[in-house]
């Protein structure tokens, strides 16, 4: 697969796009193949394949930035493109404007030994009936299994007026697993998945079959889970399963465009303590093989790894290039976009928090009551107000210093500033989480997350129990 | 999809299944749009989006197994390889005695207005000036009141969908909206708000209520303190209700009943909520914001009562669901583009109105919160067990008068005891710009976790 966008053409095209005006021009091309197949019932239900591909070029004058995209990479569908992004720049006084490229040395982060086109079909779909077997095999109480596979190579072209031109490859490969477990009081579910950005080989190195049973036996254990407490109370995090505390309490308030703005708590904070200082938070793009890791973001500039939180005191936040070009600020590689349709933004790539010294026994021995959460769902945050909130998907009573009695779903609430401060022991025992989707303005964009086992001195624990 | 021709893409489907060989069933979707996205900041477009996209979409189903591939492009080679990519695909596929492509039913469609010439001839400087004037009008309200962004969008687009079952449909759609985002600070306080409007063309605009209800959405919680926790009446703002109603509606799905998804399963003809709530899908109210004529598959959109009095009646269906069921499509497919093929869903759910006005209804709960926005309902519900947990904010109520704002609490329960606990239906019925009409609902003896 080739993106077939010659350099002179692009040189080309971006001095159409300016010729009326402005003062940066950009065009982001892409060219995507995927397979997905899912499994549902017991039955492999279809195997899909796509094809995306197509350009999309903006221009910026002053804090303007017009748009256009298409689907056709010919030069004249690139100019026509060109063209409607310009107009909004249009100001007269433009005139021949000279675009010379220089192409970026490669930036890699990934490895891919087997690309997904080279996999056939079958070993693919073999997958999903591995994960389907494995399941229903871990108890009789499982209902229904669906499994989906998806596996996508992406290669984009990234060329602007400042004279970048940079290039990557970016290969993924997802597994998503729920099941149903039936019980005497309803049903319940389980979930995992697993994702990364290497070839093929993801699944030599991890055992689907016991993420499989691990799904399934999250749901089985529900069976027998009572409600969840309601009101303030101490929480512990498992290792690997509340990265996204960090994505939603401070993540997103630390993207330099909302901090522009002054929608984010924690503008103008730089140099000041904000959170426990146990906590030092990164955005690492460079994370090996990790969910958000990129070898150059959608801007064409290289990923980083950005310390963001240093021992408690906030350092820096994550930047684009219109951001990094207003505030004479260096890129930080936290320009992503969904697809050549969309715009660019402050995205977070792999977002975690390093390791403490506490054992993750002592943490939990050292909480006389409480919450332990094993597994966190999905979670949102409003970045002005910094109330959060994301949902537990599998969680326990803590009585005496001991996990106990498994617990029904819920949601668990917080302030992001507050929670924090709040996080009174941090764990030795780093891990990543889950594989995830984080959606911004509506656009969706990988990303990764992860945290060594934490409590929190209280959070709200949204169930029905006294 | 309104049926008024687009013949080219017509044309382009009809090749397509025109290739299908013996014992092969093919449908084809093809699809074209414009979209127009304007953001104000300032006073000063900050972006300007316009951009055209299409694709194709192809199933083949031969043996029970299916395969599908898509492209973003009509380009002719594309979709031939498309059409080759489908048919491989089909290989891996499991054998399905359900599956199989919609046959015409006969059912009469019931044609919408789905194309407005007057959207369609709106210009670009006047989008712009809307917009501009949409900030303007927000900056006004209050002086509290900062303007984060004004947007305005719009969308056109036809599709064409031709199957070897005999299904050939197509039309053309638009629509446009207009929406901002607030912040209302007060000392280091800072609460967010939005306000929007919908129509099908910009005349139908209401740009001072969609300022007037993003200055209040941000204004309303400054102040706001956590509550403490105890058992609760809640009130419903309809745009909470609509809410509530979407994640209903995977319970009612055809498809996830005959999966073993649905808390609903088996209980058709049993009373599964209040006697006061009755809820209908009916994509043929032109005053629902997602009316249509025509499904996913091609079939008429039709009106099914789900639940009457509260006693469930019945779920809906694509002609997969269908079969499996033994029952006929409820003409419910919904196909999100040319990406993939269709599955089930509710089309315009809406629950039969009250009497009474939100104020009468708040003057009978003695204890209780008025629950103006809910955050978190994607992670803390789960439609498949029940488990309600939601994070909220609105007003407390106290004999009968409206108190002070109250956020960062959540108010919990389940979905099967909540349809019992409902209490009043208002009669505000507010055709949301969502799949579901909101009206404010009383439920009782929620959960509120607090602190």
């Amino acid at each position: 697969m080739v993106c077939v966008i010659d350099q002179d053409v692009l040189e080309r095209v971006l001095g159409t796009a300016l010729r009326n005006g402005g003062d940066f021009a950009e065009v982001y091309a892409e060219d995507k193949s995927s397979t997905s197949a899912g499994l549902d019932d017991g039955r492999v239900e279809q195997v899909t394949s796509g094809r995306d591909r197509g350009a999309g070029i903006r221009v910026v004058r002053g804090e303007t930035t017009g748009f256009a995209y298409t689907a056709d990479l010919s030069e004249g569908g690139l100019v026509a493109a060109a063209e409607a992004a310009g107009a909004v720049a249009a100001q007269g006084g433009g005139g021949t404007r000279t675009v010379a490229l220089t192409r970026s040395a490669p930036h890699r982060v990934n490895t891919v030994e087997i690309y997904p086109d080279t996999i056939g079909k079958a070993a693919k779909v073999a997958l999903l009936q591995r994960i389907d077997e494995a399941a229903r095999s871990t108890g009789g109480a499982i209902g229904q299994v669906s499994a989906g596979y998806g596996d996508s190579r992406k290669r984009i072209i990234v060329a602007n007026s400042d004279g970048l031109l940079a290039e990557d490859e970016q290969v993924r490969h997802l597994l998503r697993i729920s099941v149903v477990a039936n019980g005497d009081a309803g049903m319940q579910t389980g979930f995992e998945s697993l994702g990364h950005t290497i070839g093929f080989e993801v699944f030599d190195t991890n055992d689907v079959e016991e993420l499989a049973r691990r799904a399934a036996q999250q749901a089985i254990t529900k069976l027998r889970a009572r409600p969840a407490p309601s009101g303030s109370i101490p929480v512990v995090i498992k290792a690997g399963s509340g990265g996204v505390l960090f994505h939603e309490a401070c993540g997103h308030g630390l993207e330099a465009d909302l901090v522009g703005k002054n929608s984010s708590v924690y503008a103008g904070k730089v140099g000041q303590q904000v959170a426990s200082p146990l906590v030092t938070l990164v955005d690492d793009g460079t994370m090996a093989g990790e969910w958000g890791a990129i070898g150059i973001d959608d801007e064409g500039h290289p990923s980083q790894y950005n310390e963001l939180i240093k021992d408690g005191i906030l350092t820096d936040y994550m930047w684009d290039h219109l951001r990094a070009r207003k505030e004479g600020h260096a890129h930080s590689g936290n320009g992503r976009r969904q697809s050549y349709m969309h715009l660019p933004m402050v995205r977070m790539t792999n977002t975690y928090v390093l390791n403490g010294t506490d054992t993750p026994e002592d943490i939990i021995k050292n909480t006389p009551n409480g919450v332990y959460v094993a597994k966190l769902g999905g979670g949102s945050v409003n970045t002005a107000s910094g109330d959060f909130v994301f949902g537990m998907t599998e969680a326990y009573l803590i009585e005496n210093g001991e996990i106990t009695e498994p617990l029904r779903e819920g949601n668990l609430i917080g302030n992001g500033p507050q929670v924090l401060r709040d996080i009174e022991a941090l764990g030795n025992d780093f891990a990543m989480g889950n594989p995830g989707t984080c959606g911004k303005d509506g656009q969706g964009v990988p990303v990764g997350d992860g945290q060594p086992t934490l409590r929190v001195k209280t959070m709200t624990i949204g169930g029905t129990a006294a | 999809m309104s049926n008024v021709a687009a013949p080219e893409l017509q044309e382009i489907a009809d090749r397509v299944i025109a290739q299908a060989g013996k014992g092969e069933h093919i449908e084809a979707y093809v699809s074209r749009g414009q979209e127009t996205d304007i953001r104000i900041y300032e006073g000063e477009v900050e972006h300007f989006v316009s951009a055209q996209s299409e694709g194709v979409g192809i199933r083949v189903i031969r043996d029970g197994r299916t395969g599908f591939a898509y492209a973003g492009t009509l380009d002719g080679d594309a979709v031939a390889s498309v059409l080759a990519e489908a048919r491989d695909n089909v290989e891996f596929g499991t054998p399905d005695e359900w599956a199989g492509l919609a046959t015409a039913d006969g059912v009469p469609v019931v044609e919408q207005q789905l194309w407005s010439d007057e959207l369609a001839a709106f210009g670009t400087d006047a989008k712009i000036a809307l917009a501009k004037e949409l900030e303007r009008l927000t900056r006004a309200t209050d002086s509290r009141v900062r303007v984060d962004d004004a947007n305005y969008s719009d969308a056109s687009g036809e599709a064409a969908v031709a199957s070897t079952a005999g299904i050939r449909v197509s039309g053309r759609e638009n629509g446009c909206y207009a929406s901002v985002s607030t912040l209302a600070d007060d000392g280091d306080e800072t609460q967010t708000g939005f306000g929007f409007a919908v129509g099908r063309s910009p005349e139908e605009f209401d740009l001072a209520k969609a300022a007037r209800e993003a200055a209040d959405r941000a204004t309303r919680l400054l102040g706001a303190v956590k509550p403490l926790s105890k058992k609760i009446t809640v009130v419903f703002d309809p745009f909470v209700t609509a809410q509530f109603l979407g994640v209903l509606s995977s319970a009612l799905n055809g498809e996830n009943v005959a999966k073993g998804r649905s808390l609903f399963a088996n209980r058709v003809g049993e009373s599964v909520a209040s006697p006061l709530f009755t809820l209908v899908d009916d994509p043929t109210n032109p005053k629902a914001y997602t009316a249509t004529d025509i499904d996913g598959e091609g079939l008429a959109a039709r009106r099914n009562v789900l639940i009457e009095a509260g006693v469930l009646q019945g779920f809906v269906h694509s002609s997969y669901s269908a079969r499996r069921a033994g029952t006929t499509s409820t003409g419910n497919a919904v196909r999100g583009g040319f990406k993939g093929t269709p599955g089930v869903g509710c089309l315009a759910m809406q629950m039969q109105p009250g009497n009474r006005s939100q104020a009468e209804l708040i003057a009978d709960v003695d204890d209780g919160v008025l629950i103006q926005s809910v955050q978190g309902l994607h992670s803390g519900v789960n439609a498949i067990s029940g488990d309600f947990s939601t994070g909220a904010s609105g007003l407390l109520i106290s004999n009968g008068q409206l108190g002070g704002p109250v956020r960062e609490f959540t108010i919990a329960s389940t979905l099967q005891r909540m349809l019992h606990d409902i209490v009043e239906v208002g009669g505000d019925i507010d055709w949301l710009p969502m799949r579901a009409a909101g009206v404010s609902l009383v439920i009782r003896d929620l959960t509120m976790s607090g602190a």
